[in-house]
């Protein structure tokens, strides 16, 4: 297991390609997130499917769910930015709802508003089909893993 | 075997919405530990596939999220004893301490005030009782998507 993650961060410094890091991650691989990168960061794309469904009335992509994608790609925005070889540790997040998710796909970016040596404080919004319309957003501080690469 | 739906509480049927539900509770095991009016507790079993760090086996803070915004959401349906039309509009959550692997984790979750459009809600999740991995509190709104029950004004 540990291999594999510290494994798949190495061939990602050299390819760019950090969709195998994201696989090495099982929640993430089990929310079927695909992550893209342009030149601010990955952006993660998680696609509509009845299994993230949280209200099946309307229906909508449960809020946690929400919540778990802008994380996941804070962590990927910090392991790419950093080149880390382990997984960031989540200290606090504060989610704000903004619109009914509808169950499509759904994208995040992340950007890191202040980082220190111990502590990187995000910024994350997620959004559908129209970026100037983000479905929910979210402040978040992380301790940074000690690098022993 | 038939049950009368009159001598079910509206814990039992909380329970077997949740059981019977679809989508993310479903795919992650969801189920209902207890449930009153004045405080709802899930359970999620432990699940490889919902880690979030492989080198420490440590449970990813976004199923903590889901678990906790589950519990208050529950809460809250529990507390106003119907299956209202509700919507989360700010979760803050504190991940105090990682999940020790190959354990459940329960969330309970309590609604301490209540107005006509929103309610605020405190949960914390946790493996043993007494020692939270995750605090939380969150703010939802009611008559969320039904602009056609808000016509009562004044």
């Amino acid at each position: 297991m540990t291999a594999t993650l510290v494994d798949a961060v190495r061939a990602a410094r050299e390819t760019g390609d950090y969709q195998t890091v994201l696989e090495s991650i099982p929640y993430m691989k089990f929310l079927g997130l695909v992550v893209e990168a342009d030149e601010k960061g990955p952006i993660c794309r998680m696609p509509g499917s009845d299994h993230i469904i949280g209200n099946p009335v309307l229906p909508a992509i449960h809020g946690g769910v929400v919540g778990a994608l802008l994380e996941s790609t804070a962590i990927m925005h910090i392991m790419w930015s950093r080149e880390s070889l382990h997984v960031p540790k989540i200290i606090n997040l504060t989610v704000e709802y903004l619109r009914s998710a509808r169950v499509v796909d759904t994208y995040a970016q992340a950007v890191i508003t202040k980082q220190g040596r111990r502590i990187a404080n995000m910024r994350v919004e997620a959004w559908q089909a129209d970026r100037e319309k983000p479905v929910a957003a979210a402040h978040a501080h992380f301790l940074l893993p000690r690098e022993d690469a | 075997m038939d049950v009368d739906p009159k001598s079910l509480t509206w814990g039992d049927k909380m329970g077997m919405m949740l059981a019977s539900g679809e989508g993310q509770s479903k795919a992650l095991g969801l189920s209902l530990e207890s449930c009153t009016r004045e405080r709802t507790v899930l359970r999620l079993p432990w699940q490889e596939k919902l880690v979030g760090d492989p080198t420490a086996r440590v449970l990813h803070g976004g199923v903590i999220t889901t678990l906790i915004d589950s519990a208050c959401g529950f809460a809250l349906m529990s507390h106003l004893e119907k299956l209202a039309d509700i919507a989360t509009l700010d979760l803050r959550i504190d991940y105090l301490q990682p999940a020790v692997p190959d354990q459940d984790v329960l969330a309970g979750a309590e609604v301490y005030k209540l107005t006509s459009s929103i309610a605020f809600l405190r949960a914390s999740a946790y493996q043993t009782d007494g020692d939270p991995i995750a605090n939380a509190v969150a703010t939802f709104m009611l008559g969320a998507n039904a602009p056609k029950y808000q016509t009562k004004r004044g």
